[in-house]
């Protein structure tokens, strides 16, 4: 079933039509591998990509990575063509583009329920995630993020995002305040992830670099990125520093101590730890872990 | 399906392989490989081929091949997608 749970620090797109890149994906240590169907590839060689991804995903063996696919939007022929082979491909999640309403994830919800059920897959297997890349859709975040229970996450989509808004994009990313803000709020008040949009000037280690702080300090889970070069730097600024780790451990065992005197009330270095210090410190344990840098 | 037309699949990158199908005035799917792997692995990518034209219903088909180090699955993709294009189908029967 969907796992809503799993740690996407980095999501990396494909294009979907090309087979060197296609069968090395796994080697880099992304979490989420996401085949891209759409704006990398041609109109003239889709169906060669459909192929392409569909053959991978059902012979290459991609380990723990979490397989999604970028279909194309699914008002055109194309789209609904993509979901009919990646459903049957058993991908992971698929990633639906330009999502403007709730109402586009229904459909889509839809589609992949009659997929599976005609294969003879357990509904609700496969999972979906919403791009969102416009004025529209990020007004509709709220209700999008709650339009399906297969919903792992919603992401922005800021090159489509800023074109639509009349501005373009800037080192301090100000123009995406607003959408980031938005996208984050829904999908936390709808218990999924929220992600970040891919960063294209991959040579610019520095500017990448304070685009992702910028991000992880706002509470996104992840970013798309479109290079392994970006793994790196996204693993490290997600990663606990020893301290935070410490600290996490410190309330791990405060919590141990304190259940095993059979008291209700948990204290550290005489304060009280209360709810959220013990979300934040299991999240902490668990991108530390994720990191290997605890065991 | 029957093949209609000439039609291309795939590059001449590396990991490509470029499939090209055309009718066949005689019987039999006729398959023309180059690649720097043939000695080892012709007949593999061969049999992927022919394979993958019996499962779509193809008995008559002139093929030519240009590998460049394709995995299976990508000579699978490339045979099918050159297939489909040849006969004019976007029926797609979704077998791994």
């Amino acid at each position: 079933m969907v796992d809503h749970e799993r740690l996407r620090r980095t999501m990396m797109f494909i294009p979907g039509n090309n087979p060197a890149m296609i069968k090395d994906a796994y080697i880099y240590g992304c979490d989420s591998i996401m085949f891209d169907l759409e704006d990398s590839v041609s109109p003239f060689e889709k169906d060669a990509a459909r192929s392409l991804v569909f053959h991978a995903l059902t012979t290459v063996d991609y380990g723990m990575k979490e397989k999604v696919v970028r279909v194309n939007a699914l008002d055109t022929p194309v789209g609904i063509a993509d979901l009919e082979a990646m459903v049957r491909a058993h991908v992971d999640v698929i990633r639906l583009p330009k999502t403007e309403k709730p109402e586009d994830i229904v459909f889509c919800d839809e589609q992949v329920t009659r997929i599976e059920k005609e294969i003879g897959l357990k509904v609700g297997t496969t999972g979906l995630m919403a791009a969102i890349e416009s004025a529209k859709g990020v007004l509709n975040a709220p209700a999008i993020a709650v339009a399906s229970n297969r919903l792992i996450g919603i992401a922005l989509g800021a090159e489509d995002y800023v074109t639509d808004m009349k501005t373009t994009r800037s080192p301090e990313g100000t123009e995406l305040f607003f959408a980031r803000s938005m996208i984050l709020h829904a999908a936390r008040a709808a218990g999924i992830a929220a992600l970040d949009t891919v960063y294209s000037d991959v040579n610019n280690e520095e500017g990448f670099r304070k685009e992702v702080t910028l991000i992880k300090q706002l509470g996104f889970d992840g970013k798309s990125i479109i290079n392994p070069r970006q793994i790196a730097p996204v693993v490290e600024i997600f990663t606990p520093t020893a301290k935070e780790i410490e600290k996490a451990q410190a309330v791990m065992a405060a919590i141990e101590e304190a259940h095993k005197k059979g008291s209700g009330v948990i204290s550290l270095k005489g304060k009280m730890v209360d709810r959220p210090i013990v979300l934040r410190a299991e999240r902490t344990l668990k991108l530390a872990k994720a990191a290997k840098v605890l065991k | 399906m029957e093949i209609k037309k000439t039609a291309t699949a795939g590059t001449l990158e590396s990991s490509d392989i470029m499939v090209t199908v055309a009718p066949s005035s005689e019987k039999g799917i006729h398959i023309h490989l180059t690649s720097s792997v043939a000695m080892q692995f012709g007949p593999q990518i061969k049999e992927v081929i022919t394979s993958c034209a019996k499962r779509l219903g193809i008995d008559d088909a002139e093929i030519t091949a240009v590998d460049q180090g394709a995995l299976d699955c990508v000579i699978k993709a490339r045979t099918e997608t050159a297939l489909y294009r040849a006969a004019e189908s976007t029926d797609y029967k979704w077998e791994a």
